[in-house]
């Protein structure tokens, strides 16, 4: 349970290995008392250095498998982790960024698995975590969105329009949670410095998995229904969002 | 059967419950026995300030049992668990009596006054409400219709009061009302310089009053550290109180506060003027002052809904008890709060009597400090932890009524008879059919953590 003072007992991180979703973790955990994590992630490679970490800090950790591409295992994924306890944040916060968009363009098959993952996934898992939330009467779900999900662009629109649909999932879900004591927060972020984007090069309000988590955790203690990170980004795609087309083509970004 | 969103009179985490109004036993037994996972619980008017009386995804029965009876010849009164304290004293006062026990608001139900085993200021003369009771009627999980009391199934009696709901259902309960002259009292008011001064009145004069509390003033620091109002009173005679005004119940119109205050208009500015005015205004020392019910128990009533001006974050109170012997820590702990900024509209200092066989029942000899204070305090949960692991240290507690915010790791040390209690608990309730918020946050019964027996089912 969640108490009064914004003290947590049990979360769970869809994605385990994401640098943002822990980012979020340890934000929301930072001197704060011990609490019942649950890492659910495709393999246990990429959270293992995490699970250390959160024990030496005296929390509780679980680890369960989770795959998004397979929808029909989702729903013990999350029997499993609300089985220990309340849960009151889950963040989903799994993605794949897929190969450059020329190399997409010729290979359907591989596009595909990027649209499952970030959109199919989604559905699955988010009407998974409704399910548990809404049962309990309440929590917080934290999607990871971005802000490519505001308008798909030529140079990424296979992930863009996988974000696009996922955000689209995310407000619906919230609409349909009204009344249930469950909440829906979406995080728009711009280009955050992350294992997705190594190697690649910034681009301008280039931001940190930081303080994606600092600005989560902040719109946490509040009522909002969406955060974009850095703030500025929302006024940004105002405009963009109503660029013509043949001008939004061709913007170097 | 309606889905609302729930919070206690602190206004801080809300969670989703089945609201049922259960008119008649029946219908207790009907909803405990078909009860899901998430359980059953019991709730009354919601004056208890953390989630006590909140039960997120499962269900919350609203108690319709609101039938007084009076004996006049033995004072015993024999009430439903949904009537409320402010319906009892109208029925009572007029016919010469009066409720045992009374907190700081009216809007409290017999069924909440059992269940959290209230005190009022006369705990050290008269104990808290679980000493003035006869027996009650309780619906227990299996369906089961119960009468139990100190002399008929005393641990499970014990276990209920204080018990926060999680024994079974409360549906009626007989208890011993007072005699009284008059509907006023006669109060005798001191200004004190700090602390010790406080202390040392209430210790050197209780014996002379049945009630007796010291208002802090929360902003005093340093050689003014426990400055206050100390205000002591008995029911006044029947000559005193005039022989027209005798029995009578001065209501007091109430005014309420808009519905929304979005930043709060208590913030540690108002709250520190509050504090001087108060302070100010009280005389140095006054005697036999007439008081009617509502001005010197239930001030606050007087304006509805006043929870409300703390504005969005809500509030908590902080309610800790130490026992006598350990007036070190209590000091300690007031100068760590005023320093820490915990600023307070309403603190409250009083000295307890000894505590009763209650297994979580709050009260025990010693000092009982109360504040109020706006969840947004920069670091107050922190400040908080710290003061319980103090208070821990000398074998002090906080009141479960009051609590939003306690580690879990701290009950036991707190209530040393919880496991007596939980024992009791698996004998009338093995499944964990009654379960609420805050049984969960502070795994009151040992299996809230792990999956309940009633997962099973
Ligand atoms: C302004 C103010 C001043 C206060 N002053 C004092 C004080 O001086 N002393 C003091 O002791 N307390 C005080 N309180 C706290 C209050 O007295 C308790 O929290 C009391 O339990 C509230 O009663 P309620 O009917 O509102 O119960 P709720 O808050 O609705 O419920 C409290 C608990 O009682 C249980 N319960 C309620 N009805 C039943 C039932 N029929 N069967 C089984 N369980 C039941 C609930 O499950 C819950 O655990 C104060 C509260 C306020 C708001
Ligand atoms: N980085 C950015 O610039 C940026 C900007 C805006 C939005 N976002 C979004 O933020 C979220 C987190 O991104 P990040 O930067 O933290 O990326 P990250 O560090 O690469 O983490 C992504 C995680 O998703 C996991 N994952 C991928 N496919 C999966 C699947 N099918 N099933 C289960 N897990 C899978 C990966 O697991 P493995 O470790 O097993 O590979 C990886 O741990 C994503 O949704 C992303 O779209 C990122």
């Amino acid at each position: 349970m969640k108490d009064a003072l914004g003290n947590v007992q049990g979360i769970l991180l869809l994605g385990g290995g994401s640098d943002i979703g822990q980012a979020i973790v340890r934000e929301i955990l930072r001197g704060r008392r011990p609490a019942r994590v649950v890492l659910a992630a495709r393999g246990t490679g990429s959270c293992g250095a995490f699970v250390s970490e959160l024990t030496g800090m005296g929390h509780h950790v679980e680890v369960v498998g989770f795959d998004a591409n397979t929808p029909a295992s989702h729903e013990a994924v999350l029997d499993m982790a609300a089985a220990g306890g309340d849960l009151d944040v889950v963040v989903s916060a799994w993605g794949v960024l897929g190969a450059p968009q020329d190399t997409l363009d010729a290979d359907p098959i591989a596009a595909a698995a990027v649209a499952t993952a970030n959109y199919v996934g989604v559905v699955s898992a988010g009407l998974e975590t409704a399910r548990v939330l809404r049962a309990q009467g309440h929590g917080t779900l934290v999607h990871l969105s971005s802000v490519a999900a505001e308008r798909a662009r030529r140079a990424n629109f296979v992930y863009g329009s996988s974000k696009a649909g996922s955000d689209a999932f995310m407000q619906g879900l919230a609409d349909s949670l009204v009344g249930s004591g469950v909440r829906v927060l979406v995080v728009r972020p711009g280009f955050v410095r992350s294992k997705m984007t190594a190697g690649m090069k910034g681009q301008p309000f280039s931001t940190t998995p930081e303080a994606v988590a600092a600005a989560t955790v902040k719109a946490l203690a509040g009522n909002a229904h969406t955060v974009w990170v850095p703030g500025i980004l929302r006024m940004v795609f105002l405009v963009f969002r109503h660029l013509p087309r043949a001008v939004w083509r061709r913007m170097p970004v | 059967m309606s889905r609302r969103l729930l919070t206690g009179w602190g206004r801080t985490a809300p969670t989703v419950a089945d609201v049922w109004e259960a008119a008649s036993t029946e219908d207790i037994r009907t909803a405990t026995v078909t009860a899901g996972r998430r359980g059953v619980l019991a709730r009354g008017l919601g004056r208890s300030y953390g989630d006590a009386a909140q039960n997120g995804g499962g269900v919350v029965l609203e108690v319709g049992e609101r039938s007084v009876h009076l004996d006049r010849s033995t004072g015993i009164v024999a009430a439903g668990a949904g009537v409320s304290l402010d319906e009892l004293i109208r029925v009572l006062l007029p016919q010469g009596f009066f409720v045992p026990v009374t907190p700081g608001t009216r809007q409290v139900t017999v069924g909440g006054a059992i269940a959290a085993d209230i005190h009022g200021k006369n705990h050290h003369a008269d104990g808290s409400w679980a000493n003035h009771v006869v027996d009650l009627d309780l619906v227990l999980s299996n369906g089961d219709v119960v009468t139990v009391g100190p002399d008929s199934d005393a641990p499970l009696f014990w276990a209920t009061v204080g018990g926060m709901g999680l024994t079974g259902v409360i549906t009626s309960c007989r208890f011993r009302a007072i005699l009284v002259q008059s509907g006023r009292m006669s109060v005798d008011t001191w200004r004190t310089a700090n602390l010790d001064d406080t202390m040392a009145l209430m210790v050197e004069r209780d014996r002379d009053y049945r009630y007796t509390v010291a208002w802090i003033d929360a902003t005093g620091s340093g050689s003014r550290l426990g400055r206050g109002v100390v205000t002591m009173a008995n029911h006044a005679a029947v000559d005193a109180a005039g022989a027209d005004k005798s029995l009578q119940f001065n209501d007091t119109p109430r005014v309420g506060v808009p519905p929304v205050v979005p930043g709060g208009v208590l913030n540690a500015l108002t709250i520190r003027a509050f504090n001087e005015l108060w302070f100010r205004k009280a005389p140095r020392q006054r005697s036999g002052e007439l008081q009617g019910i509502s001005e010197f128990f239930h001030p606050l009533d007087m304006v509805r809904d006043w929870n409300r001006l703390y504005g969005r974050g809500g509030m908590l109170q902080y309610q800790f008890v130490v026992p006598d012997g350990a007036e070190d820590t209590l000091r300690r702990a007031t100068e760590q709060l005023v320093s820490g900024g915990a600023s307070s509209f309403l603190t409250v200092l009083k000295r307890f009597g000894p505590g009763n066989a209650g297994y979580l029942s709050f009260p025990f000899a010693g000092w009982t400090l109360t504040l109020d204070v706006p969840t947004g305090v920069d670091g107050l949960s922190t400040l908080l932890d710290d003061l319980d692991d103090r208070l821990v240290e000398v074998g002090g507690r906080v009141y479960l009524a009051k609590d939003s915010r306690l580690a879990a790791t701290h009950l036991s040390r707190m209530y040393p008879r919880l496991d007596d209690w939980r024992a009791v608990c698996d004998r009338v309730d093995p499944a964990g059919v009654f379960q609420s918020d805050l049984s969960r946050r502070l795994g009151l019964r040992s299996f809230t953590h792990h999956s309940t027996p009633l997962e099973a089912r």
